[in-house]
């Protein structure tokens, strides 16, 4: 059995949740087995699941799970799995899964890769796993020799397909402990896609000059439903929320599409974003690192360029729409 | 109060990536490995920084050889009073956190510090399986971290956003950024750092359940296409239709 944990934000199943349980349908016919899928806490439409090849879904709502509590959430899990002899959990390489994997591989006895992005082989009885080390600059293949397995799936790694009709959802009988971790509170930015379940990621630096220059880079980012980024300068400075600060010792990130403007790409950044699917960099200086990282890259003055592509976009759009 | 930072030793950020023996291993020829940064830059930092408000002592604690004091003499020269190095090749990350868990047993540690990933594996696996192998609960992605008597008050980073977790010790904490500011060890600390205990201690047996079998590199970029600046039309139409992006 593959179980998969589908995650939600307020209620709504993320992005990462259908990714994982596409993952997680895949993995299952490789095994020859049946991928189920679980829900924690407040949400709706978990039937929905079922479309992305998830034969069960299993909801337990219950309010006190609408924010993590790994505890919690691991003793849940794994008397789901004690139930269905479970063998492969499947996680998103999120701030929940995360902080869940090695817990679920200790109380599993289970091996565990955190962040892997493709699906496993599985050769003669043995299960080998990829994921990129090395922030990126290199790709290691796992071997996991216990019978449970845990992983978590990178974001924006695996394409979600459907591939069947909605599942019915069953309330399972497993007890809720309660919880050690109290939350007092929960902040969130609001209306913006977060960094790391971007699709489109437009990033500025220490080029911008100063912050009140960041106009013509959030205007770009508006008009393409883009989600804005710094390098880690701009955040030192506070030019810039840390929270936007993408590389090594920032938030790594793997969007279709990085826009650099005005970063040099010191090899600590690249680290952070170099499994982008597409990089275009908007640089004055020809030099600049980050053009040897670049599939596209404009070499100009990016207080021209980048409204000039604003523009662009908006005739693009206006185009397609037409 | 006791309090413990599990630190780990990593390549330095711009150290060349490249394998050895077949591909299956990672090749440390000319590499200079430091003490991965958030455990030394945010973890150990506010350990020393709680201690220094509250008493008690921070116990630093490696897994690894003997080369790797080199970064426990660092940690104990920017403030942690004593250091454990639990003698044995790091393996998978739950045999290193295995070993840190064995030794941290009915210590009666009031708060067990990590950092929130290390910049090799990225696995941010190790503070969890800690916190599980003692049964504690566990606070991931910390930025923000006071104590009120045995009441802790966290921000803990998640996407998109900031939650306030409150937990009583003992408890378990992954740091990132913003927990603390860096601290350079000063050469008073570096003098002190060489009396303070270094205690070497055996591993326990246990058997890995993950094996890395073998690394590659990432396929080469293609050069890079430069597009003129005056023609963003043309960008866009790449992205549409080469790069299928947008």
């Amino acid at each position: 059995m593959v179980l998969v944990l589908a995650e939600t934000t307020k209620g709504k199943f993320k992005k990462a949740a259908f990714e994982a349980v596409s993952y997680g349908y895949q993995t299952a016919q490789l095994l020859g087995t049946e991928c189920a899928a679980l829900v924690l806490g407040t949400a709706s439409g978990a039937e929905e699941l079922g479309k992305y090849g998830a034969a069960k879904v299993y909801h337990v709502q219950d309010a006190s799970l609408d924010n993590l509590d790994s505890q919690v959430y691991t003793a849940i899990i794994s008397e789901l799995v004690g139930k269905l002899e479970g063998t492969v959990v499947i996680l998103s390489h999120s701030s929940t899964g995360k902080s869940l994997l090695g817990r679920l591989a200790v109380r599993l006895n289970a091996g565990s890769v955190a962040g892997v992005n493709s699906l496993p082989s599985v050769e003669a009885g043995v299960f080998k796993v990829r994921k990129p080390v090395f922030s990126g600059k290199a790709i290691s293949e796992f071997e996991l020799r216990s019978p449970n397995k845990v992983l978590s799936l990178m974001g924006n790694s695996y394409q979600p397909k459907i591939v069947g009709a909605p599942a019915t959802v069953e309330n399972p009988n497993v007890s809720v402990p309660a919880r050690r971790i109290k939350v007092k509170e929960v902040k969130r930015v609001e209306g913006i896609t977060p960094l790391p379940e971007a699709e489109l990621v437009v990033s500025a630096g220490r080029g911008m000059k100063g912050p009140e220059n960041w106009g013509i880079v959030e205007e770009l980012a508006q008009v393409m439903g883009a989600t804005t980024a710094c390098s880690r300068p701009v955040a030192d400075a506070d030019w810039r929320p840390h929270h936007e600060h993408v590389g090594q010792t920032g938030i790594a990130i793997r969007p279709n599409l990085y826009i650099a403007i005005g970063i040099s790409g010191a090899i600590q950044h690249l680290a952070g974003v170099n499994n982008s699917k597409t990089i275009v960099v908007i640089n004055k200086d020809p030099e600049a690192p980050f053009f040897k990282a670049a599939d596209y890259g404009v070499v100009g003055d990016l207080f021209e360029v980048v409204p000039k592509l604003t523009a662009a976009y908006k005739k693009f759009k206006a185009e397609q729409g037409g | 109060m006791k309090l413990l930072v599990c630190v780990s030793k990593t390549p330095e950020t711009t150290a060349k990536i490249a394998f050895t023996n077949n591909n299956s291993e990672f090749d440390t020829a000319g590499v200079q490995f430091i003490m991965n940064p958030y455990d030394e830059w945010y973890a150990l930092v506010r350990a020393i920084e709680l201690q220094e408000a509250n008493g008690g002592t921070v116990t630093l604690i490696n897994v690894g050889t003997a080369d790797n004091d080199t970064i426990i003499r660092k940690g104990l020269a920017i403030g942690a009073d004593d250091a454990v190095r639990v003698d044995a090749k790091p393996g998978s990350a739950l045999f290193v956190a295995k070993q840190i868990a064995e030794y941290a047993k009915g210590k009666d540690f009031d708060i067990i510090f990590a950092g929130k990933e290390t910049i090799d594996y990225n696995g941010a696996e190790v503070g969890a399986m800690i916190a599980e192998f003692l049964d504690l609960p566990f606070i991931s992605f910390a930025s923000h971290l006071e104590l009120s008597g045995n009441v802790a008050t966290v921000s803990r980073d998640i996407e998109g956003g900031t939650e306030v977790l409150e937990v009583a010790t003992p408890f378990v904490l992954s740091a990132s950024k913003d927990l603390a500011e860096q601290r350079i060890p000063n050469m008073r600390g570096i003098m002190m750092a060489k009396k303070k205990p270094l205690n070497v201690i055996p591993p326990v047996a246990f058997e890995d359940l993950a094996v890395i079998n073998s690394y590659e590199l990432p396929p080469a970029k293609t050069a890079v296409k430069l597009v003129n600046p005056e023609d963003m039309d043309e960008l866009i139409r790449l992205l549409h239709e080469e790069a299928k992006v947008i």
